[in-house]
């Protein structure tokens, strides 16, 4: 156990918990009668609330961007190399939030959570959720922590998409949006991959149509091999034989199916320490959401008129070696804010770790990142 | 105004107020954020290098990071009043594409390039019989990054060629003072061309 927790990190940090009595109508037309949100928060807010900057986050990350739980935690939150004091996005200056998708597994009403009507978890009677559903609900979030405008919004991955659908739909309600590795919609290949996910899942004779709860059992094996797939596509092609190459966990070949290289080691031990801490029914949602998300098809699929109320200031970065979300996909975004005239900057940050990149402190990445935050600063200052 | 680059001076002048415009290769945002501040002029810088993407945002302009060779066709058609290009022509690989590309996206083109037929060059090559080395052309043959250097006749031509019509043209030296000189001979004496153009 460490006795003292980094000098730059937020330190500790708890979690709370919002209830909403009012029923949310969803997309799917679906309505949520009651839920909670599970947040954290860093920084404080400013008299006139101006200082406040809503995190989104990604497929199977959670409200836990920084700092600690409790001094015997192994890691900080997923965005600690950005979130802290002193940092990119500094919690000196900034009231940073990020709350857990509706839909999740760590503390938000989800698949795991007791319906109040049948007194039995959810499970696959939980309504799919889409990113436009989420905005919404952050945004509903927001009128009762009483912030009537995020001095930005910022997200990676899935939760760049959020960023989009932030501005979007709520174009007044944020000054400023970072859409980190993200995409305007997911291609044919992309939602092949959660399908494939999705499949494995679903075909784990553990998983009971995803009323596992009641069998007291989990579909260990198909979101093992989900979250095994997934981490393929997160990283790309150089930075796995950089990482691994050929190289073998004894030295030579056994002739046989147990692990012998140590990617497939490191991917058996992704996917074993994820099912621990990941809900399967969640994971469903969460690539659901993904493959729906398309900002574009309520404007006659057209992304530029979809952002043509959109008064944000937009940052957009992508990664040179993104094949997940590849740079093609950013620079859509990039077209349709120009073709508005929007404040945009671009940047294609040349890196070899593929969709990952936006979790890792990389110098360029960061530096941008940085210069377009320290605007931010100065407008909270002024 | 009066550190700023010799040809971003005159542009800056050249360009009307409230007006939007396009700076290929935009370099750290010098000219983008002096338009912004002094003449409200806005628009976008594109920019290859991180580190002067870095400085772009720093200042507060829109840069979008993009390799030029790759065409302008993220930009519609008549989209800008203004396509800037300072000191980037003679370095990217077809400028007569470009040129071309700058027309379709801009009512008017702008740049700025080295004049290879400066005296100087010239005497070097003459007399010396190496590759010119001038306060412009600063690098080695074997490590610039201009690889298609002209001189104000070559450009001319090329506009004669591709139906484009030279608005305005000056020359200056590289600590920006023009002479008369200049003005008389500016193929031999102008160091840095700018030129403002549009389509026939």
């Amino acid at each position: 156990m460490p006795e003292t927790l980094p000098e730059d990190s937020i330190g500790l940090v708890s979690a709370q918990t919002m209830h909403f009595d009012a029923p949310l109508a969803l997309t799917s037309g679906r309505t949520l009668e009651s839920y909670d949100l599970v947040y954290e928060t860093y920084g404080s807010l400013n008299a006139d609330k101006s200082n406040a900057i809503l995190i989104c986050h990604a497929l199977s990350s959670d409200h836990h961007a920084a700092g600690y739980n409790s001094m015997d935690d192994r890691k900080p939150g997923w965005w600690e190399t950005c979130i802290g004091p002193g940092k990119v996005i500094d919690t000196n200056h900034f009231y940073v939030v990020c709350s857990n998708n509706l839909g999740g597994c760590k503390g938000s009403t989800g698949p795991s959570t007791i319906n109040p009507e049948t007194g039995k978890p959810y499970g696959p009677d939980f309504p799919i959720v889409t990113v436009k559903d989420w905005v919404k609900s952050q945004a509903l979030f927001a009128d009762k922590l009483g912030i009537s405008q995020w001095l930005a919004v910022i997200g990676g991955s899935l939760g760049g998409m959020q960023v989009l659908q932030w501005s979007i739909d709520y174009p007044d309600r944020l000054k400023h949006a970072a859409v980190i590795a993200a995409s305007p919609k997911l291609t044919a290949q992309n939602i092949g991959f959660n399908e494939v996910a999705r499949q494995a899942i679903m075909t784990d004779p553990e998983f009971y149509e995803g009323h596992y709860y009641e069998h007291d059992s989990v579909p260990r094996r198909g979101l093992m091999l989900a979250r095994m797939l997934g981490h393929i596509t997160y990283l790309s092609d150089d930075a796995m034989r950089d990482k691994f190459g050929r190289e073998l966990r004894q030295g030579k070949i056994s002739y046989g199916f147990d692990v012998e290289f140590q990617v497939e080691s490191y991917l058996r031990y992704q996917g074993e320490s994820f099912v621990d801490r990941f809900d399967a029914n969640t994971y469903l949602l969460m690539t659901k959401a993904l493959d729906y998300f398309d900002p574009a098809s309520d404007y006659d699929d057209d992304l530029s008129k979809a952002l043509s109320h959109a008064r944000a200031n937009f940052l957009v970065i992508s990664f040179t070696s993104d094949w997940r979300f590849a740079p093609e996909r950013s620079r859509e975004i990039v077209k349709a804010l120009q073709d508005n005239n929007h404040n945009v900057s671009y940047a294609d940050i040349e890196v070899p770790h593929g969709h990952d990149a936006f979790l890792i402190p990389i110098k360029d990445y960061l530096a941008a990142f940085g210069a377009w935050m320290q605007h931010l600063v100065k407008e909270v200052q002024s | 105004m009066n550190n700023l680059r010799p040809d971003l001076q005159t542009i800056c002048e050249w360009i009307n107020p409230g007006t939007r415009i396009l700076d290929l290769g935009c370099g750290d945002g010098t000219l983008l954020e002096m338009l912004k501040t002094e003449r409200n002029v806005n628009g976008y810088g594109l920019e290859i290098d991180i580190d002067n993407i870095v400085k772009c945002i720093a200042a507060g302009v829109n840069v979008i990071q993009t390799d030029l060779n790759a065409g302008l066709s993220d930009f519609d058609a008549n989209s800008f009043d203004y396509v800037v290009m300072t000191q980037a022509l003679q370095a990217v690989e077809r400028p007569d594409r470009l040129l071309n590309e700058m027309l379709r996206v801009g009512r008017e083109g702008i740049v700025t390039f080295p004049n290879f037929g400066h005296y100087r060059a010239r005497t070097q090559l003459f007399f010396g019989g190496h590759m010119p080395m001038t306060p412009t052309l600063p690098s080695q043959w074997y490590n610039t990054q201009n690889i298609h250097l002209c001189t104000l006749t070559d450009f001319e031509n090329l506009c004669a060629e591709n139906d484009i019509h030279v608005l305005q043209r000056t020359v200056v030296d590289h600590n920006h003072r023009s002479s008369l000189g200049m003005k008389l001979f500016p193929n031999l004496l102008g160091e840095i061309a700018i030129y403002r153009f549009k389509r026939k």
